[in-house]
């Protein structure tokens, strides 16, 4: 499906590398914060894969891609808008809305999951390429870190949350994108639009959600 | 034969369409024609229900569309091509892939019988060798081809050409101008075009209705709107030298 390979694939290359960087500087940060030796060091790897799997590459990630996703989406949207393409799937006996946003819609709620797991697997990676070869915490400790104390159910609830940022980023920069007046200049404010309230809403429903299913 | 019966359309309080009731014959190209902003876009977009109309009727032989819900639209919207005035041909998908979409959507062809009515469709508005190119690659007058074929690609009764010839230098403006007029006639198509093209006007202004401040201002043919003694048409037909010589 080409909306996966738009969507979803593109994606890969940024996620990767912002999430690598992300999680080597959540691992240097932990282990400067960890002076006493009542503390032990393994704390690192699992405050790290906690960060990680809980808020960062759930909510942040999804917020990067609300950035990138987004402003595609209202942006193509949008431009197919104001040059009457959408007029004329109209025209030819098709819902244009159901059409065109209900793909993407599909797309993003499947790939995003798996961007997001991906981004937990390299945020953890870089936090580990940082500790080692920065010395501040071996190996084996921090791999130890890593795995103690897991709860399956931070990951569903990482999850859960994915998918439902993953409908709010794509529905809400589709509407702004389908709902386009005017011409390129509007493109440009219905892509800017979707974005911000695409990032707001995934903000606030990141807090529902917490209260929702940790609470 | 497509009827419009006291149409009104306003924006906010910008009233477009002032009660407009127009008919529109098979067999004919049926020209609306008036100044730019004078509604024939929105009129149009009444007529085949992109924009909803505040008061009025507008029927497709005895079936009275402006009342019907989008599935039943479907029927007749099935019945119905559209050229788009800037051609609204899909980006990501190639010519040939444009003129088979309608055909993808609503027959159950076989993808060889597809491409066989796109190629025909192609042919017909004289455009071959172009099938795997995308809109982004091909000119403006190649592109309003490819929209005609694309409309009618399903054999419409009705078409609907919003400006068929903006943005064409006059020889290619022309031959797009006869290519409506002849398939019109070839299948007896309700066509409708909107244009303020003044050669169009002549060259196949079968019946010719001029919009000017939402109202219908004037019916007649080409013959006629030259000789007209409405000071509001003739401002409009007579607004260059070539014209006023034409008198
Ligand atoms: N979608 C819309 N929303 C608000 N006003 C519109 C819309 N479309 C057209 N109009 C207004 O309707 C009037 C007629 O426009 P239009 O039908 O496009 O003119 P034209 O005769 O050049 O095709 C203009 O004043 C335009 O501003
Ligand atoms: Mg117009």
């Amino acid at each position: 499906m080409v909306e996966i390979d738009n969507l979803g694939l593109d994606s890969v290359g940024i996620v990767a590398f912002i999430s690598t960087f992300m999680g080597a500087v959540l691992c240097i940060q932990m282990a400067f914060n960890i002076d006493t030796p009542l503390v032990p060091l393994y704390t690192i790897g699992f405050v790290t894969r906690q960060s990680v799997v809980l808020e960062f590459s759930p909510t942040i990630i999804s917020l990067i891609l609300a950035g990138k996703v987004g402003s595609r989406v209202a942006s193509e949207l949008g431009t197919m808008r104001v040059t009457e393409q959408i007029d004329a799937i109209e025209i030819i006996g098709i819902n244009p809305a159901t059409y065109l946003i209900f793909p993407k819609v599909v797309a993003a709620v499947l790939v995003n999951p798996i961007l997001i797991l991906m981004s937990m697997m390299m945020a953890i990676f870089g936090g580990w390429l940082a500790g080692v070869t920065t010395g501040l915490v071996a190996s084996s400790t921090y791999i130890y870190g890593i795995k103690a104390f897991f709860d399956s159910y931070d990951i569903v609830y990482a999850m859960i949350k994915t998918v439902v940022f993953a409908f709010l980023i794509v529905s809400i920069s589709g509407y702004h994108g389908f709902y386009t007046k005017g011409g390129a200049l509007e493109v440009g404010a219905s892509s800017t639009k979707g974005v911000v309230h695409s990032s707001i809403a995934i903000i606030v429903f990141n807090l529902i959600l917490t209260q929702l299913l940790l609470a | 034969m497509i009827e419009a019966k006291n149409v009104s359309k306003s924006f906010g309080d910008n009233l477009v369409l002032d009660e407009v009731s127009v008919r529109f014959e098979p067999g004919k190209c049926n020209l609306i024609i008036g100044q730019s902003g004078s509604g024939k876009t929105v009129l149009m977009k009444c007529l085949v229900g992109l924009f909803e109309i505040d008061s009025g009727k507008v029927l497709y032989g005895d079936r009275v569309f402006s009342k019907m819900s989008f599935d039943e639209m479907k029927m007749i919207r099935q019945e119905i091509g559209m050229l788009f005035q800037g051609g609204a041909l899909f980006d990501s998908m190639t010519v040939e892939e444009n003129v088979m979409f309608p055909l993808s959507m609503f027959t159950n062809q076989t993808p060889a019988e597809k491409l066989e009515r796109a190629n025909f469709c192609l042919s017909r508005v004289k455009l071959e060798n172009a099938n795997k190119l995308f809109p982004a690659e091909i000119s403006g007058g190649m592109k309003k081809r490819v929209a005609i074929a694309r409309a009618i690609a399903m054999n419409p009764k009705y078409l609907f050409c919003d400006e068929p010839n903006s943005g064409l230098d006059p020889l290619t403006a022309n031959v797009i101008d006869i290519l409506i007029s002849e398939i019109t006639q070839e299948y007896n198509i309700t066509t409708v075009v909107n244009t303020h093209d003044m050669n169009s006007v002549i060259e196949i202004g079968d019946r010719i209705s001029y919009i000017h401040k939402g109202k219908l201002w004037w019916q007649g043919d080409n013959e006629s709107i030259l000789k007209s003694d409405n000071p509001e048409l003739n401002e409009f037909v007579f607004a260059t030298e070539l014209t006023r010589k034409l008198k």
